[in-house]
């Protein structure tokens, strides 16, 4: 199933939470909408799902108009962040939740209701706690029912919102795993909604950035962390150290800090370092190593420049070892936007 | 030997617990038990035969009749009447919706007997609609109608009370999921909306009940007063109280408290089902 969304435009109010948002969604592709709060990734999610309506513009699936379409008639599974599952009902009756509700020729029998509940159970490992209810289980656990539930139905698209976001880190990060290897076993269109840019960078095919209302970037993991399009995107997504400074004659100058900014209109402007584009050099410029501490492999550096500006580097363990007293220290790579 | 401490940070003073606690003790005694006792004492003075003959003669097995009739129309009203107005009101919005909270409660703030009178002023003979019935032979006021419509009126808060915030607590994620998934509206409502509520609702409803078999103000306007026939319990109560007949006015007394009785300890059975403790409505 392709996901195609054309200028929509969503308002809270006076509040524009989708300002003309468009987007295209691979069919299998497994797709991240990134995000501060309020950036309105949850509300272009919830009208793709139809449980918003957008206020303009269009959402089609596979070249078809669902704009108004009901939730129901475009069979999306959608898994919320507090799981939402019936409180009163098993876990089997949960996921059996949508094969019962239909009616007719549609129903499946209860052998073959059963027989998939079965297997949905399976496929998100949690094998006979079929008969047991929500408040027996785990958060990580009730995520898998909650899960499992929205792929019941056999949906066109897995619809996720922030589906980690109120579980703790050991669990999300099996949960992530768990949700590419259902991915890849079901081979349906997913997008999931997150705030937490390594979540989106390591479970996503492709990650869309969404600040106020608008995408500002699409493209792979790689794309959206080494070749930012926008200052905002190169601040959010992956660690930065951000300069203030003037463009001129094709340089960014700030303080001692000298980058090379072809291209970047002149005047203020912004750069942006990530930590581990710093490097000793001799033709740089001088910082105090204030401290430093060891985060696995790599060392993070803290250190200040002349100017009293704090600089964050990240090195390998044995570079870091060279970073004592006053260095000095150049960048290799930066990204300068103008203001 | 050993004390386990169990002190917490928030507890006060044991003098500051003691007083707290002996002052709500003494004023519940003198307030609650003492009048309730001495119901029973005073009806059961010339012995029980006495208070079993005062309920056992026919115009007392009216308004005890007549009590339960009331309540067995007006609670299944109120409780229809009370998922509805919760449902529209913790899970939807629509314009109004502050005006309909407020109408909720107007039961509540407004007098009782003033309840009554406005319904003598519509149905009654000087009434807007007094002409018209008469010329068809209805009869709502000083009739069961008219105790029925008083007593739904007085008591139609208590279920829509009690189940809107327990609603706008649970959020409408759940009734999402489901249509998600291909629910309808009512198939939404009864397999996932009204089963998270049924405690609320039936703390609500036996609320309801117990205001619905006691309620005097509103009834004693439009009730008329005729024995045997649009009596309820505390109206009959009132009336062997004003003729002297204490034995009988509080042998039926004390059958209405049995029946509150029987109504807070099914209350008090429900609270310690999940789901419904520490939730309050008012």
């Amino acid at each position: 199933m392709t996901i195609s969304i054309r200028s929509v435009e969503k308002k809270f109010g006076r509040y524009p939470a989708l300002n003309k948002v468009d987007l295209e969604i691979a069919d299998g592709e497994l797709l991240a909408l990134l995000g501060p709060s309020g950036s309105g990734k949850t509300t272009l999610l919830r009208t793709i799902a139809g449980l918003e309506f957008p206020d303009a513009g269009q959402v089609l699936f596979d070249g078809q108009d669902v704009t108004f379409a009901s939730a129901a008639d475009r069979r999306v599974g959608f898994v919320f962040q507090q799981y939402a599952l019936f409180k009163h009902m098993t876990v089997a009756k949960n996921i059996a939740f949508g094969l019962d509700v239909r009616k007719g020729r549609d129903k499946p029998s209860k052998v073959e209701i059963a027989k998939r509940v079965d297997d949905l159970l399976r496929l998100v490992e949690l094998d006979g706690l079929g008969k047991r209810y929500p408040s027996q289980l785990s958060g990580g656990q009730r995520q898998r029912v909650a899960l499992s539930r929205a792929l019941a139905v056999q949906p066109s698209v897995l619809l996720l919102d922030e589906p980690f976001g109120a579980l703790d880190a050991t669990v999300r990060k099996s949960l992530r795993k768990e949700l590419r290897r259902v991915h890849d076993a079901t081979g349906v269109t997913t997008i999931f909604v997150t705030h937490d840019q390594e979540e989106a960078l390591e479970l996503a095919d492709r990650v869309a950035i969404l600040n106020k209302g608008q995408v500002e970037q699409i493209g792979t993991p790689d794309q959206v962390h080494d070749q930012p399009e926008t200052a905002f995107v190169c601040g959010f997504v992956g660690e930065a150290n951000c300069f203030e400074g003037q463009v001129g004659g094709g340089e960014f100058n700030a303080g001692a800090l000298r980058l090379p900014a072809g291209g970047v209109r002149e005047g203020s402007a912004t750069a942006y370092v990530r930590p581990h584009d710093f490097v000793l050099d001799d033709g740089g410029f001088e910082v105090r190593v204030d401290r430093a501490h060891v985060q696995g492999a790599l060392t993070t550096v803290n250190a200040t420049a002349a100017d009293g500006r704090p600089i964050e580097i990240s090195a390998s363990r044995a570079e870091a070892a060279r970073f004592q007293g006053t260095v000095k220290i150049a960048a290799r790579k930066a990204h300068v936007y103008a203001a | 030997m050993a004390t386990v401490s169990r002190r917490r940070a928030t507890d006060d003073p044991a003098w500051a617990k003691v007083l707290v606690i002996g002052v709500v003790a003494v004023f519940l005694a003198l307030v609650l038990i003492l009048p309730l006792a001495a119901v029973f004492a005073e009806a059961l003075r010339k012995g029980l035969g006495a208070a079993l003959d005062a309920i056992n003669n026919a115009d007392a097995l009216a308004a005890v009749k007549l009590t339960l009739i009331t309540a067995a129309i007006s609670v299944p009203f109120n409780a229809a009447f009370g998922l509805c107005a919760a449902w529209a009101i913790a899970k939807h919005e629509f314009p109004g919706k502050p005006l309909l909270i407020t109408l909720i409660d107007l039961p509540f703030s407004v007098s009782p007997v003033v309840a009554g009178l406005i319904y003598v002023l519509i149905f009654g003979l000087q009434g807007w609609f007094g002409e018209y019935l008469v010329d068809n032979d209805i009869k709502i006021i000083f009739a069961v109608p008219g105790i029925v419509l008083a007593t739904i009126f007085v008591t139609f808060p208590f279920v829509a009370r009690e189940l809107i915030p327990l609603m706008q607590e649970q959020g409408t994620s759940e009734e999402e999921a489901a249509v998600s998934m291909g629910a309808g509206g009512l198939y939404t409502f009864w397999r996932v909306t009204a089963p998270n509520v049924r405690w609320g609702l039936m703390y609500g409803v036996l609320l309801c009940n117990a205001r619905a078999m006691g309620e005097f103000g509103a009834v004693s306007v439009v009730s008329g007063h005729i024995r045997g026939l649009t009596n309820t319990m505390p109206l009959h109560v009132e009336i062997l109280y004003n003729e002297y007949d204490f034995v009988g006015a509080f042998a039926v007394a004390a059958l209405l408290c049995l029946l509150a009785v029987v109504t807070l300890v099914l209350k008090t059975a429900l609270e310690i089902q999940p789901g419904v403790r520490g939730r309050r409505g008012h």
